[in-house]
């Protein structure tokens, strides 16, 4: 099985993909999209510099979609925040400022998908991580509470994350 | 409209909402990349339109073309799946751009990061 | 009376994103500095692809939605190189 499909999750994506492009659920699209789909995770495995595939895939896919409902909340949230900051016409005290988080991950994969998370969510940008401290660095734009910030990214994000890539 | 069938006034209504909110919520973002004084500031204000913003948008599409065709029409997914991977990548190159240039300073540009790195 | 209601809406949100694209072109110009630049020109991209699915709303078609995913990934692509260049002083190493 791990040899003829070495990511089955990839290879699902790939072929939904395909059929939404394609609008289309017939037999023969169907076909195509899971050959060009299965095609595209060999050629994936000898680009994967890791040669690791990870096991129970679709229980972290669970755990997967959870971390997901939890950031479109964080997003539908700070977006209102940040719109809040854009629109206040007085002179705020400026708050922006960097946050050193030290973080207890270490799979390239799993420190991306943070990274992702972090500036896909508007008030918050990835600015930096130091793999020999474990410290990765956040830009921040209504930096009030420091401690808070650190509690949201390891509680919400951090131990989602670890049961996902490790 | 030249679409042959009517949208029923619920979808109407659903559809006019979400465009609305992507539209102004895109704009606010816009609005701070104007407003707000300093790059690392600014950094975050187009991030409202390329989550939240084109989200709504998608979703209203979403919506009113199911309801048009009588059958899912799911392919703007594919949209919201390119974006929400993409404009991170983005916006963090611009991030290390944008530091690396205020520790080396304009012209030097090109060099390697002090802790000869590239995460 | 929906037709109506959708189309007006649909006019209003072309509006707004026309002004959102001003806005990004005004910091566009103004920069000052080059990474403000890349900043706005991702912004613009992904307003006028809003723009367009808004467009193909109005008129129905799937014409438009596949222009606006070829620019998404266009703009995805391009400014990723332009901050790659900041970054480096090349393009690809």
């Amino acid at each position: 099985m791990r040899r003829w499909l070495p990511f089955p999750l990839l290879w699902l994506s790939l072929t939904t993909l395909w059929l939404l492009l394609n609008q289309t659920l017939s037999v023969g699209h169907l076909l195509l999209g899971a050959l060009i789909a299965w095609v595209v995770c060999h050629v994936y495995r000898r680009l994967d510099a890791r040669r690791g595939t990870r096991s129970r895939p679709w229980r972290r896919a669970g755990a997967a979609v959870r971390l997901f409902a939890d950031v479109a909340v964080d997003i539908a949230r700070s977006n209102a925040g940040v719109a809040r900051i854009v629109l206040d016409p007085g002179t705020r005290a400026r708050t922006a400022g960097f946050l050193d988080v030290p973080i207890d991950l270490h799979d390239p994969l799993a420190l991306a998908t943070l990274a992702c998370i972090v500036t896909a969510t508007p008030g918050t940008a990835w600015a930096g991580y130091d793999a020999d401290r474990c410290v990765l660095t956040l830009h921040i734009l209504d930096l009030i509470d420091e401690a808070a910030w650190i509690q949201v990214i390891k509680d919400r994000y951090e131990t989602r994350l670890r049961e996902i890539f490790e | 409209m030249t679409q042959a069938t009517e949208p029923s006034l619920a979808v109407a209504v659903v559809t006019a909402v979400l465009v609305l909110a992507g539209a102004t919520l895109t704009l606010i973002g816009a609005v701070g990349l104007l407003r707000l004084k300093t790059f690392y500031e600014r950094v975050h204000a187009p991030t409202m339109g390329s989550t939240l913003g084109s989200g709504c948008v998608l979703i209203a599409s979403i919506v009113l073309f199911s309801a048009l065709e009588s059958r899912p029409v799911l392919h703007e997914i594919a949209i919201g799946v390119f974006l929400t991977f993409t404009t991170p990548v983005t916006f963090m190159l611009l991030m290390r751009a944008a530091l690396q240039r205020d520790r080396f300073g304009e012209g030097a540009r090109g060099r390697e990061p002090p802790d000869g790195k590239d995460h | 009376m929906s037709v109506m209601l959708l189309n007006g809406s649909l006019l209003v949100a072309q509006a707004m994103l026309t002004l959102a694209m001003a806005c990004a072109a005004i910091r566009l110009l103004r920069g000052p500095r080059a990474e403000d630049r890349v900043l706005a020109l991702d912004a613009l991209y992904v307003s006028a692809m809003l723009v367009l699915l808004t467009i193909g709303m109005r008129g129905g078609g799937t014409l438009f939605f596949d222009a606006a995913l070829v620019i998404g990934m266009l703009g995805f692509v391009s400014t990723a190189a332009l901050a790659k260049f900041l970054l480096r002083g090349e393009v690809i190493e």
